[in-house]
């Protein structure tokens, strides 16, 4: 198995946002600006990574017949251990993501790559796809999360491109969200060809 | 009066959907035809207010006396997964024709990110319940109207869906992306509803 690809699998070709469409609510509900969409799209890929391991580790050891709920219980378990970190080191995070980290759980992504990818691979290459759609659901938001917030207030990062007098706040606000992934996502449809 | 509140805040100001984003999965997904949306919709309905008394009561009378508020999300998510399940095995027996007529939307529910929001929202009473406390009833009221709410969001798109599908629409945007534009129009249109709820929280003398 060719681990580069696996790693860029997640990033350009199958794009879980932009060209699977999982994971849509915190896409919409946690980019109302690049800082909240980046925050999001490294929380979901810790909880990615590790419960790719874990469950490619664990594959053979769980029966068929309960594999959904033993994952559920996986992945449940490392988003507890996840927000109990954010709510100790970064309750700042803790309170612009509010109720969407304890949702990482029902993140179709996650359970998605671990019926998909981590029951049927070994460890490594389960590690390397965890990377790989982290990476491209992070940049994903992190990028609509951008366009969001200079479109709304004209500022990204905290770096200051035109005045907020001149935003369409309607961008940050929720019909924004919709707006912006919809021609986002014509946009890289355009790009793939 | 405060009811009433709780109904137009949960159904037009706060839309579940179109101005929380949960439940976005379904909304995209099942939105093709008006006929599947109200199937989604009445299963929804009837799993999110089970699922909140169910979680609520386990959240006051198991979690937090003994201390174990940590483990709420693994909780939840195992009781709504069994609940799901058993609500199917249930209604297979009781009522075998509403069970036929939601046929697959039940087991998608478990996944449905509303589910779990609204029963974290009423068990750690997060919600907007203005001169009411939070206690179980107003909690099951705010998840019916959250619901409903969600019914209605869904049932409106694909109707707008329905007649979309008859129009050329501009190769590029073919797809989701004309159905996440027609999705921001109609929240755009849902933002005219702001503000209707402190006006009638001073029109019903509500502090």
């Amino acid at each position: 198995m060719n681990y580069l690809k696996v790693l860029f699998n997640g990033i350009v070709k199958e794009n879980p946002t932009f060209v699977l469409l999982l994971g849509m609510c915190p896409t919409l509900g946690t980019t109302s600006s690049a800082l909240n969409g980046m925050s999001m799209g490294l929380a979901t890929m810790a909880v990615l990574i590790f419960s790719n391991l874990i469950i490619s580790l664990i594959k053979n050891l769980i029966p068929d017949m309960v594999r959904i709920p033993a994952f559920i219980v996986v992945i449940a378990s490392l988003v507890t251990v996840l927000q109990m970190l954010i709510k100790a080191y970064a309750p700042e995070v803790d309170k612009s993501l509010g109720l969407f980290i304890p949702l990482i759980v029902v993140n179709c992504i996650i359970l998605g790559r671990a019926e998909a990818f981590a029951a049927k691979n070994n460890p490594v290459a389960s590690v390397l796809d965890g990377v790989g759609m982290g990476l491209g659901f992070t940049i994903a938001l992190t990028l609509l999360g951008a366009v969001r917030e200079i479109l709304g207030t004209g500022h990204v990062f905290g770096v200051e491109l035109f005045s907020e007098n001149y935003g369409a706040l309607v961008f940050v606000l929720a019909p924004g969200a919709f707006i912006a992934l919809g021609y986002l996502i014509a946009v890289i449809n355009k790009i793939r060809g | 009066m405060a009811y009433i509140l709780i109904f137009i805040t949960a159904i037009f100001v706060n839309n579940v959907v179109l101005s929380q984003f949960l439940g976005i999965c379904p909304f995209l997904g099942v939105s093709k035809k008006v006929e599947t949306a109200s199937g989604m919709a009445a299963a929804v309905a009837f799993v999110l207010v089970i699922a909140t008394i169910v979680t609520y009561l386990i959240q006051m009378y198991l979690l937090e006396p003994f201390s174990l508020v940590y483990l709420q999300t693994i909780a939840f998510i195992l009781v709504i997964a069994a609940l799901v399940q058993m609500v199917e095995i249930v209604l297979k027996k009781v009522s075998p024709s509403l069970y036929q007529a939601l046929g697959v939307f039940l087991p998608l529910i478990t996944t449905n990110c509303c589910i779990l929001g609204v029963a974290i929202q009423v068990a750690s009473g997060t919600y907007a319940s203005p001169g009411l406390d939070h206690n179980l009833l107003t909690g099951v009221v705010y998840a019916l109207c959250t619901a409903l709410g969600f019914g209605l969001a869904l049932i409106v798109f694909a109707g707008i869906r329905e007649q979309l599908s008859r129009v050329a629409v501009p190769k590029g945007v073919q797809g989701m992306s004309i159905a996440l534009i027609t999705a921001g129009l109609l929240a755009m249109a849902f933002m005219g509803f702001s503000g209707v709820n402190n006006g009638l929280q001073r029109l019903f003398g509500i502090e």
